[in-house]
């Protein structure tokens, strides 16, 4: 605070709480829209107060069917988005662990070449090459299971990079001391190496759940059985219902679950989803 | 590191992993699809002919591509100025507050954790002409909202639910960057009677431009790349080809319009868009680790 100016305070607390009430608005909309009956929006208009439908609404939706094409209940799904997010996260942090290991902590012939090999899959998100990426899926008959969904989004070095980056800042006299006490290569890494960076492995976690959560057009091209379907691409399935009215209802609580686990892991660990955020980006 | 372990044989070992799934999953596609843009396959994908560069030419001549790209353009610009413009007034605003800080940040930034897709469906609702509450205000208010047949509006519609999915990323570099301008400089210009406008514009704005510009590529990166899911959720590249941006068309021409060899051609341009994108960051990230 450099000086007092009541008025000056009193815009910044309004112009946050506006800001604040703009971003929440269309999550309020949807809260309100998913405890009407269906038949409440052919009349013309979204009522702007909570209806009386709202329990059975979430109840149906939750544990019956999301409805409007989608036969399979949010809480399969649910489990299925977490296979998902938790195979994608804990195969992200463990291959990149180990190979930012070998890259940092040992020299051999082509150390360079393989460093680059990993960093040019920097350059190609899933959505670029997404038809070829398609074909080799189909090619290896993975189209349909958990490992189709979940191993070709770990190829990603953000990771890698990062860790990398943590371990180079990791003293040389440590690995000496480690060495002279006569500690081999693993022995190093399980018991000095992970507990250091016990901090970015569990800030990464943060953010890589949130990422295996969110995916949405892979998911949707090689899932074709709803034992597979994962929450947040079925809001494409229950989307494109072609015939009738669409039950806006069971559309908006099937978003509003869909996206409660991980507001709700950024809510619950702010503190390491900021330091994921900002060190991911370095 | 300069004291390592004499393994030579572990450290392929460990690497292992890593390099297998990016050559199935990431080398292996990369090729086919550099391969398969010199080709032409038919729809069922019985027979294909060498035709060299006749894809890159079709696209090149392609007047829907131009069309896609300044889409691509117009999307990613507005995202990331609207984007960075709102996020820099919060994160003023939040810097000057003393009282309930964290709160605030808290409220303000859960939106980065909703999936591009379920963005556009909270939003697509407000705005749909026939009962979304938006949409009525405005036609209450004169304005003919129908995003379903009106290109612009539906630029509109993506960009306003690509925008508040990152608003949150945003705040909180402005609001890092905010913080790490020094007390003192802002001390002296208040006393020496600078009021608080012209010292955010003499003096924090001018310190915040490394941030600024980190920012600029990063919500150019996330426009071109990380929000198909808002725009197939919501608008499908519609109505006509007014949001259909350059990865969404890969997609579109490659599993709608099964045109493998031109969709190919489309992934290896945006390959090389990437990969400037990447260099300019780098380079950037390079410049700030000199400087600071």
């Amino acid at each position: 605070m450099i000086e007092n100016r009541p008025w000056l305070t009193f815009a910044s607390h309004a112009t946050l709480l506006t800001g604040i009430a703009l971003v929440a608005l269309p999550v309020w909309m949807a809260l309100v829209a998913s405890t009407h009956p269906a038949s409440a929006f052919g009349a013309g208009h979204i009522p702007l107060w909570f209806g009386d439908a709202g329990a059975e609404t979430w109840g149906t939706v939750l544990f019956e069917k999301a409805g409007n094409g989608v036969d399979t209940p949010v809480w399969f799904m649910m489990l299925n988005s977490l296979i998902m997010a938790l195979g994608i996260t804990f195969g992200k942090i463990a291959i990149s662990l180990l190979s930012a290991y070998a890259i940092v902590f040992f020299r051999f012939p082509f150390r360079n070449l393989c460093f680059w090999i990993i960093f040019m899959t920097l350059m190609l998100p899933v959505e670029v090459r997404i038809v070829p990426t398609y074909e080799v899926v189909a090619n290896l008959d993975l189209l349909n299971s958990y490992t189709g969904l979940t191993l070709p989004l770990i190829a990603s070095a953000t990771a890698t990079f990062l860790f990398r980056q943590c371990f180079l800042s990791i003293p040389g006299e440590l690995v000496e001391a480690a060495r002279m006490d006569g500690a081999g290569p693993w022995r190093f890494f399980f018991d000095i190496l992970l507990p250091l960076s016990r901090t970015n492995i569990a800030a990464l976690f943060v953010i890589l759940f949130i990422y295996g959560w969110n995916q949405y057009l892979w998911p949707l091209l090689i899932t074709t059985d709803d034992a597979y379907y994962t929450l947040v691409m079925s809001i494409k399935r229950m989307l494109s219902v072609t015939d009738g009215d669409i039950a806006w209802n069971q559309i908006m609580a099937t978003t509003l679950l869909a996206m409660l686990p991980p507001v709700a892991v950024v809510i619950g660990m702010q503190k390491l989803f900021v330091k994921g955020l900002v060190d991911s980006e370095k | 590191m300069t004291v390592t372990f004499p393994q030579k044989g572990l450290p392929w070992l460990l690497l292992l992993p890593q390099l297998l799934v990016t050559a199935i999953f990431f080398l292996w596609p990369a090729e086919q699809a550099l391969e398969q843009a010199f080709y032409q396959e038919d729809a069922f994908g019985l027979s294909r002919e060498f035709i060299g560069l006749e894809n890159f030419a079709a696209l090149f001549t392609d007047p829907l591509y131009y069309q896609s790209m300044l889409t691509t353009l117009v999307f990613s610009f507005s995202v990331a100025i609207v984007g960075m413009s709102l996020a820099l007034l919060l994160a003023v605003m939040a810097d000057r507050v003393i009282r309930g800080k964290l709160a605030y940040q808290t409220l303000l930034i859960w939106p980065y954790a909703v999936a591009p897709a379920l963005a556009g469906v909270l939003w697509w609702i407000l705005f749909d002409p026939s009962m979304g509450p938006i949409a009525l205000w405005l036609k209450s208010a004169g304005v003919d909202w129908n995003h379903y047949l009106n290109g612009n509006q539906a630029m509109i519609l993506v960009v306003i639910a690509s925008t508040w999915k990152q608003i949150s990323y945003n705040f909180l570099f402005f609001l890092a960057g905010l913080q790490a301008v020094p007390r003192s400089l802002i001390e002296a210009a208040a006393i020496d009677g600078a009021s608080p406008f012209k010292r955010f514009w003499t003096i924090v704005f001018p310190l915040l431009s490394p941030t600024t510009f980190f920012l600029l590529v990063v919500n150019l990166v996330y426009a071109f790349f990380e929000t198909f899911g808002v725009i197939d959720a919501t608008t499908k590249g519609g109505p006509g080809q007014s949001t259909t941006t350059l990865v969404y068309k890969v997609f579109n021409d490659g599993f709608v319009g099964l045109d493998l060899g031109g969709s190919a051609a489309q992934s290896v341009v945006l390959m090389a868009i990437v990969g400037l994108m990447t260099v300019i960051q780098f380079r950037f990230i390079e410049r700030k680790v000199q400087y600071s």
